[in-house]
């Protein structure tokens, strides 16, 4: 009697991206046939085809897009959670598969398969464990027993030099997670219908949009074990199993899945528009570039002086950069910024050379002193326990700044009253009610500040003018 | 309508007009707030953010998003790029469209959180394995970080190639006046050839495994010639350049420092102009050549004469054409004297 083999629906009759035979990439005895007709059968008989990726990795499963009818995705080597993240991130409700062996997985790809099983990515993972590295000649995986030879364990595995067998399914069964997550074997037909439930289960998590589900397959690899299929199916069996015990270490898929917290649905519109105006830039020839430099420590607002400057600037259709510069090492460190304004786009947005210099502490006035630009003014808070020696072309202001915005009742604004100083000489170059229009603004989160910030740019001001010529 | 925008901002804008899907991506100074700004705005507007375990995993969720046809984005800055490049070569060699962006900083190893452009072989030459290019683009101001971010949407959807924006920590950090986009751009169609886990597509293939030595070489020489056909997008820009004798040339915030030198040095009579590629790959080969073929050249650069090679590599040889090269590395940002000095040596000096 003839005897018909029915493939299952779910992976193509006939491999027409290989060479259009119907035999598969896989050596004889080998559990990736067996696992993989288990997963199409269940993609069929779910009705979800049509709507199923299917990421292959790298290693013996490499080209299961010769066999899966659905929608195939070859990822890179260790990459294939990763890549189904990718996927099921961006195609909702999709049914997604990420298949991998245990080198794939356990190895290069671990952090990748654990960092997705933690975050309950919407997929199903499944993981062949025949204990070694297939595809490229039968190396340790990570999931190598002890005591096992293997192309780069020729004395057998010494737990001592390379650690012990990786437990995938225990590992995972630590995390929080992880909706399924169980350990089958297909090394007899009693085990594959066990497989086959499993593979079953976590297909339908996925249909359900549950969460992610993860199963572990024991596989006999006689080609790299150099056994024959009957003495691989017993190794499984024998020897894997005592290492790798088969069952279900979690199973929550009669809960209710992780429901996203809802966020506030604006449009993109919306989003922009909310905050900023600002007008075109008018090109002005006469308006020379000006070239400010504002440094201090992180935290005294030197940045923020050197963003009002150039608000007002870009208010007054001025073409504009503002640049900061931190001390990276550590937060709250030295900072400075540099603001250019100009009649025309700006070239460099750096200020090597500042028309204006202001220092708000020791380090910055030594740092920057010697590079104001000729015919500049340096401006340093009077407190400073330093008397600057700058060149001859440049005009030095000790201003006292701490004081005048602590006398205000504000004292951490003593950069407003540099602001104010800097207008009160003509420094800035645009319209004063600019300059505060771009002070208030910038307080616009906490409007009780700006009219006490307007009282110390106001004293600033008198200060200039009653103490300098 | 215009903001006060940061550069790392502009891109998180334009990525949004062009209708970007997906973001993932891993902290890195300085192209951090590009990760920051997409976390707050992709949600709003029903898309997807995930901060990934490391670039590695960015990477390949972007492979696994743009199979899907989707527009998807990273960003990082030189060591978390170098993490990403396998995950790059895989794309071209899947003809995946998706952005990369690159705020460089001062390398090589951990380096510096400083500007710099010691980047530009790995993002111009390929950086990953095997023969392909990303389409670079370079931009060199904060309307430039929104705009090309667009148009790197656009080539790379166009021509089924990753993207990538090479700019550097000036540029992300630096605050400028953005116009913002008209509107968003329309979703291209790719039913033809992602996986949507659809009927339509299922019979769809995302893979750049060939293994009949022949198809991997057919494969080869079809990228090859998509990467010749990509000259037509080719985006450069001048400045000065009609009677200029001395032509500086630099991308992204090298230009804007090279500008400023310009305009001093017409100040003091020398007849100086600007080449700027904003297309890095496709290189502007033929503008390039038109404005620089005999003049002399001076190449300002924050690397080690990467750019440099790539105007010597490009000039026609027939025509005698000088070139010399200023550059500063490290971090430095390079100043307009540097470019100057250079300018004043080279015009003294070169006949």
């Amino acid at each position: 009697m003839a005897i018909s083999v029915k493939k299952a629906t779910g992976l193509y009759e006939k491999f027409e991206r290989k060479d259009g035979t119907k035999t598969t990439t896989y050596c004889a005895g080998c559990g990736h046939g067996i696992i993989q007709k288990l997963i199409g059968e269940a993609m069929a008989e779910l009705g979800i085809q049509d709507r199923t990726v299917f990421v292959s990795p790298v290693g013996c499963a490499a080209f299961c897009f010769y066999y899966f009818d659905c929608g195939n995705v070859a990822g890179p080597h260790g990459r294939a959670s990763a890549v189904a993240t990718g996927i099921t991130r961006s195609l909702k409700d999709k049914v997604v598969i990420a298949y991998q062996g245990d080198g794939d997985m356990g190895a290069i790809g671990f952090n990748n398969a654990f960092q997705a099983a933690n975050r309950g990515e919407h997929f199903a993972a499944f993981c062949v464990n025949n204990s070694l590295f297939a595809m490229t000649g039968g190396q340790m995986a990570p999931t190598t027993l002890p005591g096992q030879k293997t192309t780069t364990t020729p004395f057998g595995r010494d737990v001592a030099n390379t650690g012990f067998p990786l437990h995938m399914c225990e590992v995972f069964a630590q995390l929080e997670a992880p909706v399924y997550i169980e350990r089958v074997s297909v090394a007899d037909t009693k085990r594959i219908m066990q497989a086959k439930k499993a593979v079953r289960k976590a297909l339908e998590i996925q249909r359900d949009g549950k969460g992610y589900a993860f199963v572990e397959f024991l596989s006999p690899c006689p080609t790299n074990w150099r056994m024959d299929a009957i003495k691989s199916a017993e190794f499984v069996t024998n020897e894997m199993e005592k290492v790798f015990p088969l069952g279900c270490l979690r199973d929550r898929s009669a809960e209710p899945g992780l429901q996203r917290k809802p966020i506030e649905q604006k449009t993109l519109k919306e989003l922009m528009g909310t905050t900023g105006h600002g007008i075109d830039p008018v090109p002005d020839p006469k308006f020379g570039e000006k070239r400010f430099k504002f440094s201090g420590f992180g935290g005294q607002g030197v940045l923020s002086l050197g963003l009002v400057v150039a608000e007002a600037a870009g208010n007054d259709g001025k073409y504009v950069s503002w640049l900061p510069s931190y001390g990276p090492e550590q937060r709250g460190g030295s900072a400075s910024c540099s603001v250019v304004m100009s009649g025309q786009p700006v070239g460099s947005p750096t200020v090597d050379r500042p028309d204006v210099l202001v220092c708000m502490n020791q380090p910055a006035l030594e740092k920057f002193i010697s590079t104001v630009s000729q015919g500049g003014v340096l401006i340093y808070d009077k407190s400073l326990p330093v008397k600057p020696e700058a060149r001859g072309d440049v005009r030095v202001i000790a201003f006292p700044a701490m004081k005048i915005a602590g006398d205000n009742g504000v004292p951490k604004a003593a950069n407003t009253a540099f602001l104010g100083c800097m207008s009160a000489l003509g420094l800035i170059g645009l319209p004063e009610e600019q300059v505060i229009e771009a002070l208030a603004e910038s307080f616009s989160s906490k409007p009780a500040l700006v009219e006490k910030n307007k009282k110390v740019f106001e004293a600033a001001k008198a200060w200039v003018t009653s103490n300098i010529k | 309508m215009r903001k006060f925008t940061k550069g790392n901002d502009a891109v998180v804008i334009g990525a949004l007009y062009a209708g970007c899907d997906v973001y993932f991506g891993y902290p890195i100074t300085p192209a951090s707030e590009i990760a920051e700004g997409a976390a707050e705005l992709f949600p709003q507007l029903g898309k997807e953010y995930l901060q990934a375990e490391c670039e590695t995993a960015s990477i390949n969720m972007l492979y696994g998003a743009a199979s899907g046809g989707k527009l998807a984005m990273t960003a990082s800055s030189g060591p978390g790029i170098s993490l990403m490049q396998e995950g790059i070569s895989y794309m071209a060699g899947a003809q995946l469209p998706a952005l990369i962006v690159n705020i460089m900083r001062a390398g090589p190893g951990l380096g510096n959180i400083g500007p710099e452009q010691g980047d530009y072989n790995q993002a111009v030459k390929g950086g990953g394995h095997g023969n392909y290019h990303a389409i670079v683009l370079a931009p060199a101001s904060v309307q430039e970080m929104c705009d090309l971010t667009i148009k790197a949407f656009e080539l790379a959807f166009k021509y089924r190639n990753p993207a990538m924006i090479l700019a550097d920590a000036t540029l992300g950090q630096v605050k400028e006046s953005l116009k913002l986009p008209e509107k968003e751009s329309e979703k291209p169609d790719t039913t033809t050839w992602s996986v949507q886990g659809d009927a339509k597509t299922r019979r769809n293939l995302i893979s750049s495994i060939y293994l009949d030595l022949e198809l991997m070489e057919k494969h080869n020489e079809m990228l090859q010639a998509k990467y010749a056909s990509m000259e037509k997008e080719a985006m450069s820009e001048t400045y000065l350049i009609e009677d200029a004798e001395l032509i500086i040339t630099g991308y992204g915030t090298s230009a804007r420092v090279a500008r400023s030198a310009v305009d001093q040095l017409r100040k003091e009579g020398v007849k100086a102009g600007l080449f700027r590629p904003i297309s890095l790959m496709p290189f502007p080969t033929r503008e390039l050549n038109r404005v620089m073929l005999g003049k002399k050249v001076l190449v300002a650069e924050m690397s080690n004469g990467q750019y440099r090679d790539d105007v010597l590599l490009h000039l026609e040889r027939e025509v005698r054409t000088p070139v010399r090269l200023v550059n500063r590395m490290g971090g430095i940002l390079i100043q307009v004297e540097d470019v100057l000095k250079a300018a004043r040596r080279m015009m003294k000096e070169v006949q």
